[in-house]
């Protein structure tokens, strides 16, 4: 397999897998470095991957493993919360800007959630991922991605509730 | 879309029930400028999910096609090892024959020494006459 072979099959969804390991690193700089080192890792695999029945599903799962090993490391204790600025928000700005801040909201709220529930509303709300695939990829029943997709979303909900009635603390 | 469907969609899908078709309709309804005012509070939920979606991974990765080394690496040590047993062999033999140059001229030197030795000798024996000489010619001067 040549370098153009392995960037067709690659490059649909090199995306994901940054988007899972900014889910999971929340920093967008250590994200980026996880997606470059999964990418050089299929990389060196190159001439075993054409045995892969599903090469997104097994890059998927090398980046979650990636992503968890190196939250447990000690080098994650350098991992900082990179965009944690909580703007200010008083009632006298714009609904648009409110509505805007809403949804940052959302991220910093997934940050809070453990990862197995952040993983799952990530491939399930964001990649739309079926659970067949996220059971296979998380190694999870599908009644238990139920139980902590529903509990994520929940959480999602209340607290996006609660900023809603308290504003901005 | 009727309204009590999202409402009803969106029971379904704080259970998980929902199917990816059913949660894009939600996904679908709350992009949308007008919201019902008592759905508003859901939205920013699922346009941050949309939102989610569109970051992309730009960085650049340098694929480099790996080399194998290996295979160099022994061609590069068995001609260090030719290298060695060539010059080495030849190294060994001119010391060898430095060696038996050495013990030529070993011989050659205690030879002459040898020479140098048997001459002196006999010269002291020469000497031994004049010795005697002497002696008799200081009981001749002790005599008178």
């Amino acid at each position: 397999m040549n370098q153009a072979d392995f960037l067709n099959i690659v490059m649909p969804f090199k995306d994901k897998l940054y988007r899972l390991a900014k889910r999971l690193l929340v920093s967008t700089e250590e994200a980026e470095d996880a997606t470059q080192e999964i990418l050089l890792k299929l990389w060196s695999k190159n001439k075993v991957m054409e045995s892969y029945n599903n090469v997104e599903a097994f890059a998927m799962t090398m980046t979650k493993n990636f992503c968890l090993d190196r939250l447990k490391s000690k080098q994650a204790s350098n991992l900082t919360l990179v965009h944690s600025n909580y703007s200010d928000g008083n009632s006298s700005l714009q609904s648009q800007v409110e509505a805007k801040d809403s949804i940052n909201w959302v991220e910093r709220i997934m940050e809070e959630l453990p990862e197995q529930q952040k993983m799952v509303l990530q491939l399930r709300d964001v990649e739309e991922y079926d659970f067949d695939e996220i059971g296979a990829l998380l190694d999870m029943k599908p009644t238990a991605i139920r139980v902590a997709l529903s509990r994520a979303r929940k959480t999602v909900r209340e607290k996006l509730m609660q900023k809603h009635s308290y504003g901005i603390g | 879309m009727e309204l009590d469907n999202i409402e009803k969609l969106l029971e379904k899908y704080f259970e998980a029930t929902t199917t990816v078709a059913e949660e894009e309709t939600l996904r679908t309804y709350f992009s949308q400028e007008s919201v019902a005012t008592h759905l508003e509070q859901y939205a920013p939920m699922f346009q941050y999910f949309s939102k989610a979606k569109e970051e992309r991974y730009t960085k650049q990765v340098a694929l480099k096609p790996r080399r194998n080394y290996t295979k160099w690496l022994s061609v590069a040590a068995v001609a260090v090892l030719l290298f060695g047993i060539y010059f080495g062999n030849d190294y060994r033999e001119q010391q060898l024959a430095e060696k038996e140059k050495a013990a030529y001229a070993y011989q050659q030197t205690k030879m002459a020494l040898d020479l140098l030795a048997e001459n002196f000798s006999k010269g002291t024996e020469k000497v031994a006459y004049l010795k005697e000489f002497e002696e008799t010619k200081q009981k001749i001067y002790n005599n008178n």
